[in-house]
């Protein structure tokens, strides 16, 4: 897995690790991966963020978000929304995809096995509540444009999985 | 403005998405079932996801202090460049699958060129439209063949809705003066060259659903010069009520 280049200012990291997403609070933007640029220059902070999806309604929450955390700083900040290279799963960290599973949230499974489990139905989701592998999907749509919903067959719960995206 | 054809091709593409999204939203709680429902609303959410970026470049090159909203909201029906197959009304969902479907097709079809583009701004908006559009897609094409291969009841309301839509596919291929304008400056990409795979695809897919292909020699276009159908006026008036009623609002 390549993760394309960052360009993050160490000394902005424990902030930015205050704003969470706000559809999967668990996660911070930095777990997630969306910040691809966060540069201080004259008390001004300039953030490129990547959308998860084209239309996550997440993005403007977030940008609005970055905004207040930097507030009490006396620093504003400047948020572009960049495109290219368009964002992928791989990009969540591997502290995120814990605190994703920890959360209830099935984590992405590889390309090739992501299009097995939505399409032919095969059984390699494993629960996020019991560990069973004993699942089936739902629905390829679920809570938010970066999820399906599952239900385990073991357990009987419902749950989120997050869709592989490359 | 300077550049009047790139203008007209951005918005050539984005209405699209713009009226099928405000057609799938039309059923936000009303799907037929909570699946089908939500599936139908994250699609329009992609969608309209995708206008969005298509719009704010569009504004930043309309040279007249635009914004995204301006171009959603308070233009008049003929200057709407999309298609008349993504107006056309959601009838009952074997009509909402097969629209989605044959525009499905040609979108990815569309992005998939288009992600050539030497302008940056539209390849890096289509290759991340690709990725969202395959899945619209499966989806799409999941229910068609299900439908149509269904119980007779749902075969003969997907062929219903197959005929009645299929009228409306050749217009994809239509090349405008902004299209033909941006094939040139190597920008857009040539649809008129999409519709052998096009045609391939989607019959090959119907015959699996054991449905009919229309047999027909007469098409209905317009839409992208303008000249929209009866159905349009009445999405527009939903679509643009609130900035109708209370201009410049915001949220």
């Amino acid at each position: 897995m390549t993760l394309p280049h960052t360009n993050i200012d160490p000394h902005l990291i424990p902030i930015l690790e205050q704003v969470s997403d706000p559809e999967i609070p668990v996660l911070t933007v930095l777990d997630l991966g969306v910040i691809r640029e966060a540069v201080e220059i004259d008390h001004m902070v300039y953030v490129k963020l990547t959308p998860t999806y084209s239309g996550c309604p997440a993005m403007d929450v977030i940008g609005d978000d970055l905004k207040i955390a930097f507030a009490p700083l006396g620093k504003k900040v400047t948020v572009e929304l960049v495109l290219s290279p368009a964002w992928s799963t791989d990009w969540i960290s591997e502290s995120g995809l814990q605190k994703m599973e920890a959360y209830g949230i099935a984590r992405p499974l590889s390309e090739s096995a992501d299009k097995q489990v939505l399409l032919e139905g095969e059984k390699k989701v494993i629960c996020p509540q019991c560990k069973s592998t004993n699942t089936h999907l739902v629905s390829q749509f679920g809570s938010t444009a970066c999820k399906a919903l599952f239900k385990c067959q073991a357990c009987l719960e419902p749950f989120d999985y997050f869709k592989c995206l490359k | 403005m300077e550049n009047q054809h790139l203008y007209n091709y951005i918005l050539g593409i984005a209405d699209n998405s713009l009226i099928l999204g405000q057609r799938l939203g039309e059923l936000c709680g009303h799907g037929p079932s909570l699946e089908t429902d939500i599936a139908g609303t994250n699609i329009s959410l992609d969608l309209i996801g995708q206008t969005r970026s298509f719009y704010q470049y569009a504004a930043t090159i309309s040279g007249e202090n635009k914004t995204e909203d301006d171009i959603a909201f308070l233009r008049l029906e003929r200057a709407y460049k999309n298609v008349l197959l993504v107006e056309q009304p959601n009838t009952h969902f074997g009509y909402v699958m097969g629209r989605q479907y044959l525009f499905d097709v040609f979108h990815l079809l569309l992005l998939n060129e288009l992600q050539f583009s030497k302008d940056q701004t539209l390849a890096a908006i289509a290759k991340k439209g690709i990725k969202e559009v395959s899945y619209h897609k499966r989806f799409s094409g999941d229910w068609i063949k299900r439908l149509g291969d269904g119980t007779q009841e749902s075969t003969t309301k997907m062929q219903e809705a197959i005929d009645y839509l299929w009228p409306y596919t050749d217009e994809l291929f239509d090349m405008t003066d902004a299209d033909i304008a941006m094939v040139q400056e190597g920008i857009g990409v040539d649809v008129s060259k999409l519709k052998e795979s096009y045609y391939k695809e989607v019959t090959t897919l119907l015959t699996q659903a054991t449905l009919k292909i229309p047999q027909i020699n007469y098409f209905s276009r317009g839409g992208k010069n303008g000249v929209h159908s009866e159905h349009m006026g009445y999405l527009l008036a939903d679509l643009q009520y609130m900035q109708r009623t209370y201009p410049n609002m915001q949220w």
